[in-house]
C-alpha cells in the first residue's frame, strides 16, 4: 500500500487514471493546475490503483492524499 | 488654387519626417508581437497604439491640451496610476509562501542587486544618476515601480524603460534559465524542499499592516506604492471586503492599465526615442535582469552555508518581482532536473517578496535622489 499526496496546493484538472488500474512508478496519474501552470503528478511505486480521492476541479491542499496504490 | 494649398497646410501629412515613420513600424512591429506571439497583450496593445498615435501629426500630446497628455499628467506625472496598478497587485497576492518561510524575504531583497549593478552600468555609460536609477530599476522586472520611479527622476525616460521593463518580463523564461543553470550543479537543482506549513488568517491579516509600518518607517518614499500595495493584500485577506478586493484585481486593475498604456506609449515621440541612449536601454535592461537573477541564486546558495535546512538556489531566482513568470521558471528548471521537484509554491515566498523588494529599491532611490 503506498498513498500519493499532493506535492502541493493546487486544483485537479486532469485524472488520467481509473480505480483498479495498474500503474508503474512515475506515471503520470493527474494533472494539478496551480499558478496557471499544468503539473503533472506521478505515480510514487509499481501498483494497482485502490482508490482516488480526488475529484476534476477539486482544490485541494499540500500533503492531501490524491490517491492509494496497492 | 489657395483652396487646395489651404487643405494641404492643415493637412498631417507635410509635417511628417522620417523618424515618425520608423515609429510607426517599432509601433506596428508591438502590434504584432502582442496580437501574434502574445507578449504582455494587455500593455503592449495600448503602449503600442500609444505609441503610433504620437507620432501622427496632432496635439494629442501637447502639454495643457492634448488628450493623451492629460491622461499623462494626470495618471504618469502625478503617479497616481502606478500606485493603483500596486492596490491590485495587492489584492491578487497570497503572502501564505512568505509567512511561512519568511527566509525567502532575503532572497527577495537578495535579487536587487541586480538593480544597483545596472545603476552603475548606466552610470559609467555617461547617464546622469536619475536616469541610472531608473534604468537600473528595470532589473526588479517591475513595470509600475519602473513608471513610477521614472515619473518622479527622469520622465524623459518613463517610455523606453517601461517597454524594457514589460518586454524583459515577458522574457523571463528565454533570459533566466541559462543564468540559472550557470550558477547551480544538477545535485543542487535537484533539492527538493519540505512542504509548506499552514499559513492561519490571522497570519495573512497582520502581514499587510507590519509590512506597511515597518517599510514606511524605513524607506518612507515608498510609501505611495507600499501603502496601495498593503491596502489590497488586507482587503483581499481581510475576508470581509470581497468586493473592493475584486474591483482592485479587476475593474480598476483593467481601467487603468488602458491609461497606463497608451499614456506610456505616448511618451515615445520619435525625437525622445530615436537616440542611441535607447540601445543602452535596452542592454543595460538585461544586464540589470541577469545580473538580479544571478544574485538571487547566489544568495540562496549562500544562505545553504549556514542552514540545516537546505533551499534550492533556484527559487532565489524568483526573487525579480515578475509574479508568477519568475516561480514557474524557477518550478521548470526544477523539475527538468527532478520531475518529482515541485518547487512552485516555494519560489512564489521570494517571487512575492521581490515585489516588496523592487518598491523599496525605488523608495530608496527616490529618497537619496530627489
Amino acid at each position: 500500500m503506498a498513498a500519493l499526496e499532493s506535492p502541493m496546493a493546487g486544483k485537479v484538472l486532469e485524472i488520467l487514471v481509473q480505480e483498479g488500474q495498474k500503474v508503474a512508478e512515475d506515471d503520470e496519474v493527474i494533472i494539478l493546475e496551480a499558478m496557471k501552470m499544468e503539473n503533472p503528478v506521478f505515480a510514487p511505486a509499481d501498483g494497482v490503483v485502490k482508490e482516488i480521492k480526488v475529484k476534476v476541479g477539486q482544490q485541494i491542499a499540500e500533503s492531501e492524499v490524491i490517491l492509494v496504490l496497492e | 488654387m489657395e483652396f487646395l494649398t489651404n487643405m494641404w497646410s492643415t493637412m498631417g501629412i507635410g509635417s511628417l519626417y522620417w523618424g515618425n515613420v520608423v515609429m510607426w513600424l517599432i509601433a506596428f512591429l508591438f502590434i504584432y508581437l502582442a496580437i501574434k506571439k502574445e507578449y504582455e497583450p494587455l500593455l503592449l496593445l495600448p503602449i503600442a497604439f500609444g505609441i503610433l498615435l504620437v507620432n501622427l501629426p496632432s496635439e494629442i500630446m501637447t502639454p495643457g491640451e492634448g488628450l493623451l497628455w492629460r491622461f499623462y499628467h494626470y495618471g504618469e506625472e502625478w503617479a497616481v496610476i502606478p500606485p493603483l496598478i500596486f492596490l491590485g497587485i495587492g489584492a491578487m497576492t497570497d503572502f501564505g509562501p512568505v509567512i511561512a518561510n519568511p527566509k525567502t524575504l532575503l532572497l527577495g531583497a537578495g535579487a536587487q542587486g541586480g538593480v544597483y549593478i545596472a545603476f552603475l552600468g548606466a552610470l559609467a555609460l555617461g547617464f546622469s544618476v536619475s536616469q541610472a536609477a531608473v534604468v537600473g530599476i528595470i532589473g526588479g522586472a517591475d513595470g509600475p515601480t519602473t513608471i513610477f520611479l521614472a515619473s518622479k527622476l527622469a520622465p524623459e525616460m518613463m517610455g523606453v524603460c517601461a517597454v524594457a521593463a514589460y518586454s524583459y518580463m515577458a522574457l523571463v523564461p528565454v533570459i533566466q534559465p541559462p543564468v540559472m543553470k550557470l550558477l547551480t550543479t544538477e545535485e543542487e537543482r535537484k533539492i527538493r524542499m519540505k512542504s509548506l506549513r499552514k499559513v492561519s488568517k490571522l497570519e495573512k491579516i497582520f502581514f499587510p499592516i507590519i509590512t506597511a509600518i515597518i517599510v514606511i518607517l524605513i524607506v518612507p518614499d515608498a510609501a505611495s506604492l507600499m501603502g496601495m500595495f498593503c491596502l489590497g493584500n488586507l482587503l483581499r485577506e481581510s475576508g470581509v471586503a470581497d468586493r473592493l478586493s475584486n474591483a482592485a484585481q479587476n475593474e480598476l486593475m483593467n481601467i487603468v492599465t488602458i491609461f497606463l498604456g497608451v499614456s506610456v506609449g505616448a511618451t515615445m515621440s520619435a525625437e525622445v526615442f530615436l537616440t542611441p541612449k535607447v540601445i543602452f536601454v535596452f542592454i543595460l535592461g538585461i544586464v540589470a535582469f541577469a545580473c538580479a537573477t544571478a544574485c538571487g541564486v547566489l544568495l540562496a546558495k549562500f544562505m545553504n552555508l549556514f542552514l540545516k535546512e537546505k533551499i534550492n538556489p533556484l527559487i532565489g531566482a524568483a526573487g525579480v518581482s515578475a509574479v508568477p513568470m519568475a516561480a514557474r521558471v524557477a518550478h521548470k528548471v526544477g523539475s527538468e532536473a527532478d520531475k518529482k521537484n515541485y518547487l512552485l509554491m516555494h519560489a512564489m515566498g521570494p517571487n512575492v517578496a521581490g515585489v516588496i523588494g523592487t518598491a523599496v529599491a525605488a523608495g530608496m532611490f527616490l529618497s537619496v535622489l530627489k
